[in-house]
């Protein structure tokens, strides 16, 4: 009895796989990419699927980098038709979109994002520099004109005399990270050009130059915590002697628990970080795949919905969730070339 | 030292003796044995409560919501000044006008700008959507006043739940001076509850912590286990009764025994990237989809409902198959009228157990796209969907404040379900157990 049931039951379930096959025409619109962005894109999707006669898109939060390459897999129905990125598309990745035949893609930069230096509020803020903090976080830092030694300072003290005496502790996002990547090219970077040399070094030799400039030192004064921001955040509270880094929008929600640290004298704010004085922000990006415009039902709409005032202007939902809204000139031209999508990507 | 040798070397003793002497001995190490039993089960019974009453006293705030009463005027000219009552008009109507106009009657004072600004987001934003379902529902209501209880914001939230503290200075908590008088305001006036939380239980998931729910998440849940069900339930125990009961003993069955012990110790991620390599890129099944996630965790669930299968096909005596055997009865009349229904109480044991592993899940379903934002709740095995233990961590990766006690929260609905699983099991074992 139970064998004959249950062998029907299986006959049914392969049956019913067999159909899906069949009958997979998509009416909703996919998105995948960084998870930077996916708390901008999510509330997006949401207002968008509550507002219009479409289903609510289904956001992946997959990475920048990880969102790119699903998003240059190829066209048609099982591929995403949008993937967020926290920093432009790289010439790689255009090549491999063309190799799979992914030929028109539009970009939209949605605003700004800070990249905050914080730590615990029962702790005293620090001033820093973004040349500190090359010193304190590099891998290898320069000894006299061009000479490298592996990372000496144990301290804050001993990076500079003004800054206090604690070990340095950073706990930031592992390699993986598009926020590690701007932290590294904005921060570390920034403070990197300081140096005569290694600024002259830019011009001859740009694969040494980044491989100096970017890399992170690995002897326990740099704590990867894992892309959860959240954890970072406990982490800081519990242990008041440490830093952190991660985006702007964790510290305006948690801002009685931790505090941004002033990098070059900035303080990292609202005002500060989009009129563009705060050193360490970057741009937003989605991307949009012309081909499934029109095929796809609603993804005109969803970026009408996006690159409208009341979601990505300076009093749009966007702003409270914590995007850095763009200057208004920029906000018209990237919602013109969007609707119309003439900014293509040259490929 | 030496006295004690001496003296026991010294005294002639027979058998009852030498026991006598050993006796105290192995009393105290049993007892010691036992103690050091009660301190393990201590230690692990602490650790449990250390872990529920934290995750109890973080997230059982979220079973209440905060609300604020509003008499809402459905104003003709606002929402349909056509008078068409058309679907398309009334769904592209300006709710929030509504909800502004109500707050602006009851803050009269009131006036500039940024502060009514403020005023107007003590009430989530997600209360619009609310106003509108409303009107669309009953297109009668245009016209009249209600008095409704809508969602507050998370700040309020949090600020009368206590996880925002009013001593802290102003410019370290979200919610301003100003604001908190409004709240207060509102409390004296006998507008601002807090009440059950239904939405929790009868929304899908949603950016705004206020409106976030775990029902689409229980609904695919439900989908992903029915699937996992439906394929291993069938293919496990027919595997179990084949290799138990026909298989010749050889060289083969035996290398498939090893294999499938090995396949239930191998990572779950690893059936993540399988599912990726066949289901999606081979088979094109749509990405995210229940009916995926189910084929994935049926893979992993296939050699643990096996094992437990078969252990307990072992178990049933010998005598019953040669009684049957011996009446004249085929082998497979003797498998499936004797030792199957007797075997069945363990077989299901180890499926609940199994699929309350299946139902914890989250690093296979990464990789074929579960992990995701969605909001609608699914229809079907075809539709996106994510899962219970996706939903927390997704949730446990959200900046808002208001998301700490919803991931709790849910973690406690999950944790209910894997009790009652588990629960079931053992009830089902209790009571059909037979012993010989």
């Amino acid at each position: 009895m139970t064998f004959t049931k249950t062998l029907a039951l299986t006959a049914l379930t392969v049956a019913a796989l067999a159909n899906i096959n069949a009958a997979q025409a998509r009416d909703q619109i996919r998105i995948v990419g960084s998870s930077t962005v996916y708390p901008f894109a999510t509330a997006v999707a949401e207002t968008f699927g509550k507002t219009t006669e479409f289903k609510t898109p289904v956001i992946e939060s997959t990475g920048s980098g990880g969102g790119l390459k699903l998003f240059c897999a190829g066209e048609g129905d099982n591929t995403p038709d949008i993937t967020n990125s926290s920093r432009a598309i790289k010439k790689s990745e255009v090549d491999r979109c063309a190799k799979n035949g992914v030929k028109n893609i539009t970009e939209v930069k949605i605003g700004y994002d800070g990249i905050v230096f914080a730590n615990s509020r029962k702790a005293k803020p620090m001033t820093i520099t973004r040349k500190q903090l090359f010193l304190a976080l590099a891998k290898d830092v320069p000894a006299g004109e061009g000479k490298l030694v592996a990372n000496p300072n144990k301290t804050w003290k001993d990076v500079d005399p003004s800054l206090p005496d604690l070990k340095i502790e950073v706990l930031g996002p592992p390699p993986t990270s598009g926020t590690r990547d701007a932290f590294a090219e904005l921060a570390l970077e920034g403070g990197c050009k300081k140096f005569d040399w290694l600024k002259a070094m830019k011009k001859q030799d740009k694969n040494k130059y980044k491989a100096i400039c970017h890399s992170i030192r690995e002897d326990g004064g740099y704590v990867e915590a894992g892309e959860n921001d959240v954890l970072i955040i406990r982490k800081l509270e519990a242990n008041p002697k440490a830093f952190g880094i991660f985006g702007y929008s964790f510290l305006d929600q948690n801002g009685d628990k931790i505090q941004g640290n002033l990098i070059d004298g900035q303080e990292p704010t609202f005002e500060n970080i989009s009129s563009g004085a705060y050193p360490v922000s970057r741009s937003l990006y989605f991307y949009v795949k012309n081909a499934h415009v029109g095929k796809i039902a609603g993804i005109a709409e969803f970026i009408q919905e996006f690159t409208s005032n009341k979601a990505w202007g300076e009093e749009g939902y966007l702003a409270d969730k914590g995007l850095i809204p763009m200057p208004m000139a920029e906000r018209n031209k990237f919602s013109e070339e969007a609707k119309t999508q003439t900014n293509n990507i040259q490929m | 030292m030496t006295d004690t040798i001496d003296t026991s070397l010294s005294i002639p003793k027979n058998t009852s003796e030498i026991v006598h002497q050993g006796l105290k001995k192995r009393y105290a190490a049993e007892k010691r044995f036992r103690r050091y039993g009660v301190v393990a089960v201590c230690v692990a019974l602490l650790g449990l409560v250390v872990l529920f009453s934290s995750i109890l006293t973080k997230g059982y705030t979220a079973f209440y919501q905060t609300n604020i009463q509003l008499d809402i005027t459905f104003d003709e000219s606002v929402i349909d000044p056509k008078g068409t009552r058309k679907t398309k008009d009334l769904s592209s109507a300006d709710y929030a006008a509504l909800l502004k106009k109500a707050m602006r009657t009851q803050f009269p004072e009131v006036k500039t700008r940024r502060d009514k600004k403020k005023l107007y987001n003590l009430v989530s934003s997600t209360a619009v959507f609310a106003l509108r379902a409303k009107t669309m529902a009953d297109p009668s209501i245009i016209g009249q006043t209600h008095s409704l209880w809508l969602t507050a914001s998370d700040d309020v939230d949090m600020l009368i739940k206590g996880h925002i503290p009013r001593e802290l200075p102003e410019n370290e908590r979200r919610i301003s001076n100003k604001e908190i008088s409004w709240v207060d305001q509102l409390i004296e006036a006998g507008s601002l509850e807090k009440q059950f939380n239904r939405q929790f239980f009868s929304a899908g998931d949603s950016r705004e912590p206020e409106a976030a729910g775990i029902k689409g998440a229980i609904i695919g849940s439900f989908y992903t286990l029915l699937v996992t069900l439906l394929l291993t339930f069938p293919t496990s125990v027919a595997a179990a009764i084949y290799l138990e009961e026909f298989a010749p003993k050889n060289r083969w069955t035996a290398m498939i025994e090893v294999n499938i012990n090995n396949l239930a110790a191998v990572p779950s991620i690893v059936f993540g990237l399988l599912g990726l390599a066949i289901f999606l890129n081979v088979m094109h099944l749509p990405r995210s989809a229940p009916i995926v996630g189910g084929l994935v965790l049926a893979l992993m669930t296939l050699p643990t409902i096996i094992i437990a299968s078969r252990a307990a096909l072992k178990s049933v005596p010998p005598s019953i198959r040669a009684a049957a055997l011996g009446l004249g009865a085929t082998r497979m009349q003797t498998v499936f009228h004797h030792v199957l229904p007797l075997a069945m109480p363990g077989i299901m044991t180890g499926t609940i157990i199994g699929m309350a592993q299946a139902l914890g899940e989250t690093a296979p379903l990464l990789m074929i796209g579960m992990v995701a934002f969605i909001v609608d709740v699914p229809g079907g095995p075809t539709d996106p969907s994510t899962v219970l233990p996706v939903q927390i961590f997704l949730w446990a990766d959200a900046p808002e404040r208001a998301f700490v006690e919803r991931t709790s929260a849910a973690i406690l609905v999950l944790l209910g379900f894997l009790v009652s699983m588990n629960a079931l099991a053992i009830f089902l074992r209790k009571k059909f157990e037979r012993h010989w």
